[in-house]
């Protein structure tokens, strides 16, 4: 659900990072944080735990620039991607107008994967949401480590629709602004249908 | 989509700013908020230079979903008004509507009594604004018309220059 304001001339659109427990949401986030300028950005606020896990959601404020004499501005969150976090991961996508789901590429995280991709159909669609219909990017990371599952094999476990997938190294950026750019090209899009 | 994008117009934000400006005065109160439930700022009133506006908004709305979670693992639908008292400032944070999120910062110059009354108040004028908006929003909708906007128009162009 985005918020349009005439008044302000503004637009603020919500983007979700959803996957895994450590597949790099928060990593993801962090990246751009530090790539950015600082008139863009606001403070990246994490809810985490002692030991840097994320407990509530991490929130980063992007103000992109204008588009048509609107400033353009995307929310960015991640969920906690522990199992035991659902009643949180649930609370996060609300008002979501956009999803990048991090996958991690480690053949022993698979299932991991496989299950937080269902967890995440289920919320949406207890929100009333359906993923298909979202505007949605899915992230291969970590694929400098040395054992990554292959990528059409992720692609036809995770990526059955076929959405826009992109292979990411978060922490040194790879792949990372791509995805954001991705989805926020859909939400933009979206925004074009609706109005 | 699930649910409606909020599009505010000039004509409704200039009554929630003057509502709000209204209940800065009469609370006594250092700052006044309005946030989505979503967690973007609507509009605000008082000292806000101080203050991170955006992630204020941002941890409030997940203050209040965390909230509204608990409430319904409890049987409650949900807890409208929430407290934080500190040592020199204190929040009042309240539902309207069950849309939007009123925050009210306050410092001993006022009580919580004073801002509970007069956020009842202030609760009752945004929540007729705000049906105002959602039965506009939905007569533009189903006429298919929208006033000068600003997407109908985005080219890609547009969105790469984002990422410039």
């Amino acid at each position: 659900m985005s918020f349009i304001n005439y008044s302000s001339r503004e637009i603020n659109c919500k983007i979700v990072y959803y996957g895994p427990g450590l597949c790099g949401k928060t990593t993801n986030l962090q990246y751009i944080y530090k790539k950015t300028n600082p008139e863009q950005k606001g403070k990246l606020i994490s809810l985490a735990t002692e030991t840097e896990r994320t407990l509530f959601f991490d929130f980063l404020p992007l103000a992109l620039g204008d588009i048509r004499g609107f400033k353009v501005r995307f929310h960015l969150y991640t969920v906690p991607g522990q199992v035991f976090y659902a009643a949180s991961r649930k609370l996060i996508l609300k008002g979501v107008d956009g999803v990048v789901f991090v996958a991690d590429s480690q053949i022993e995280r698979m299932e991991a994967n496989i299950e937080s991709f269902e967890d995440l159909k289920i919320n949406l669609a207890e929100q009333g949401y359906a993923l298909e219909k979202l505007p949605f990017a899915i992230q291969y990371n970590k694929r400098d480590l040395p054992n990554v599952a292959p990528l059409d094999e992720m692609n036809k476990i995770l990526n059955g629709s076929s959405v826009q997938w992109f292979e990411a190294v978060a922490p040194a950026g790879v792949g990372v602004f791509e995805t954001l750019k991705s989805v926020a090209k859909q939400v933009l899009l979206e925004l074009k249908k609706h109005y | 989509m699930a649910g409606s994008d909020l599009v505010m117009y000039e004509n409704e934000f200039v009554k929630i700013d003057e509502e709000l400006q209204k209940l800065h005065q009469q609370a006594n109160a250092n700052v006044v908020f309005l946030v989505d439930k979503n967690g973007q700022l609507i509009a605000s009133a008082g000292e806000t230079h101080n203050i991170d506006t955006t992630s204020l908004a941002s941890l409030t709305a997940g203050n209040i979903a965390a909230t509204g979670g608990i409430a319904r693992l409890l049987g409650e639908k949900e807890f409208t008004i929430l407290f934080h008292e500190g040592e020199k400032d204190n929040i009042h944070i309240s539902l309207i509507g069950q849309r939007v999120i009123l925050v009210v910062i306050f410092d001993q110059r006022s009580s919580l009594g004073l801002v509970r009354l007069r956020v009842k108040k202030a609760s009752e004028v945004l929540t007729k604004i705000f049906d105002e908006i959602t039965s506009k929003s939905e007569k533009d909708k189903s006429e298919g018309k929208s006033v000068e906007s600003p997407f109908a128009e985005i080219s890609d162009e547009d969105i790469d220059n984002l990422f410039r």
